[in-house]
């Protein structure tokens, strides 16, 4: 049996996490094949919906990444997502939804290292948990 | 502490005296209406009316165990704008919380309004409720009535109250500008008129009555009807977490469910004036559904079921104050009261909310700190 590649689908922001990316590419930095980065201008507008409607259509774990406290480009875009991560993540627990499906980080727009490490970790950790099952409902 | 008052019953009839205390607000100078339960020409069916002539009153019903809406959703309509004039309402505690819900959502306004609410006895699924008062709809309030007050027995005459009266922790209207008790009073001969704000002293000022002590029994007919209820609460909470623990386990908790949205419309706390699940967003190719049935093999329809009950779990959560509507609109049983507060439960903890408790207390999803759940960022989390 092949080895399980999970899914993942990360919402980066345009001014931090995205430009992280950008500079880990250019840098020549690899990181895993599976992540499926979707540029939004901020956390803040990444509505709770996105992440149900992408871990129920196949994703295997979510990454929601945006600037650090303090450096939001909207000014608090990313203290509003880090309260809808933590009420998503309290309401994806009482369905049994393990806590690496979904995770929040702060990645600057200097960081291109820092993005290629949490990529290969959140592939790692995903990997050790399984594929995510909740795609396969039949609901 | 403001003055308890003593509203005596006229010739043991509660309803009638509930009638009368009404009628006296109503004739105060400056409340134009009452919005009360007003048993209709169908007489087994109470549904709030608005009331201007006192001699309409007559009908009204707040005691009757019959729930066939929450009430807080009209109350949003009649005062998201201002109409000029002083409305008194007649509310159970739950639509008295969702309306306090409502208005922090900007949907409402407390300012021209006097809420008066009663201990809360609970009610009858709205089914439930028409066989019961089938019979003698007149009698049938203060049959409920003795029989519901003379133990925290959750069946009367063989008919079970909805499954969100038997968990519901906050059978007394904390949030009211007047409260009217009757719990714990022996012998039953007086009511017990609280004013809870400013406001409502200013209108009792007005309309005499005499003052009383709270008496001795009540404290304790509180405290146990209350610790019983949490008790049934948690106890339905665990149950509801047994059965829908896993994804698979709550797509098959909502097989049942056909995409109606009855849920959502009777939800006080839904508050979205147009539903994302209504939009061209849902609105497939007829291929996304085939691609997706390839995928699993096979595909429920309607679909997108489990991603409506998320969402909107997302969205009501932190605010549901259980009133059971949800389950009561149900075509198909679902027991989605349950499935809605045991999340709600640890929702509300998270962010350590209480809705409906104040009206100064924002909604968690509309405030944020610059320092707080520093455990949710990054990738070691175990929540």
């Amino acid at each position: 049996m092949a080895e399980f590649e999970p899914t993942i689908v990360a919402f980066v922001c345009n001014w931090c996490t995205y430009t992280a990316a950008d500079l880990a590419g250019t840098s020549r930095l690899s990181y895993p094949k599976p992540v499926r980065l979707i540029r939004v201008m901020c956390t803040g507008m990444v509505d709770p919906q996105y992440i149900l409607k992408a871990l129920l259509e196949g994703a295997d774990a979510v990454l929601v990444s945006g600037c650090h406290p303090g450096d939001c480009h909207y000014i608090n875009g990313n203290f509003k997502a880090r309260r809808r991560i933590r009420l998503l993540k309290e309401i994806l627990s009482q369905f049994g939804f393990e806590p690496e499906r979904l995770r929040l980080t702060w990645i600057g727009a200097s960081d291109g290292i820092q993005f290629a490490e949490v990529m290969r970790e959140m592939v790692s950790q995903v990997k050790a948990i399984g594929p995510c099952t909740a795609s396969r409902l039949a609901a | 502490m403001s003055l308890v008052r003593k509203l005596a019953i006229d010739r043991q009839d509660i309803l009638g005296t509930v009638q009368g205390f009404l009628r006296s607000i109503l004739t105060l100078e400056d409340i134009a209406v009452v919005l009360a339960p007003r048993r209709l020409a169908e007489k087994s069916v109470v549904m709030p009316a608005l009331i201007t002539q006192p001699d309409c009153l007559s009908d009204a019903d707040p005691l009757a165990p019959a729930f066939f809406l929450n009430a807080a959703q009209m109350m949003s309509r009649l005062t998201r704008r201002p109409s000029g004039q002083k409305i008194a309402v007649v509310l159970r505690p739950c639509e008295i919380r969702a309306f306090i819900e409502l208005v922090k959502f900007k949907q409402g306004a407390l300012e021209d309004v006097l809420i008066i609410g009663l201990d809360c006895l609970g009610a009858y699924p709205n089914t439930v409720y028409r066989r019961f008062a089938a019979a003698d709809p007149d009698g049938s309030t203060l049959r409920f009535f003795f029989a519901a007050l003379s133990g925290v027995s959750e069946t009367v005459e063989g008919m079970e109250l909805a499954s969100a009266c038997r968990v519901c922790e906050h059978p007394f209207p904390e949030g009211a500008d007047i409260a009217i008790g009757f719990m714990g009073i022996s012998p039953l001969d007086y009511l017990l008129v609280q004013g809870q704000t400013p406001k409502a002293d200013a209108y009792l000022a007005q309309v005499k009555l005499e003052p009383v002590a709270i008496p001795a029994g009540r404290g304790d007919a509180v405290a146990s009807r209350v610790s019983s209820r949490v008790q049934a609460r948690d106890a339905m909470i665990s149950r509801t977490h047994e059965a829908t623990g896993t994804p698979e386990k709550l797509a098959a908790y909502l097989t049942g469910c056909i995409n109606c949205y009855n849920c959502r419309n009777a939800c006080p706390i839904c508050y979205c004036r147009e539903c994302v699940f209504c939009t061209d967003v849902f609105d497939h190719e007829p291929f996304q559904y085939l691609q997706k049935a390839g995928r699993s093999g096979s595909l429920k329809l309607p679909a997108d079921t489990v991603l409506y009950h998320l969402t909107r779990l997302v969205h009501m959560s932190t605010s549901c104050v259980g009133c059971g509507q949800c389950s009561n609109a149900c075509p198909n049983d679902i027991p989605v009261m349950e499935l809605f507060r045991a999340t709600a439960r640890y929702s509300q903890k998270a962010f350590e909310y209480e809705p409906g408790r104040s009206v100064a207390e924002p909604p968690p999803m509309s405030v944020f700190k610059e320092h707080e759940f520093a455990d949710v960022v990054g990738l070691k989390g175990k929540t």
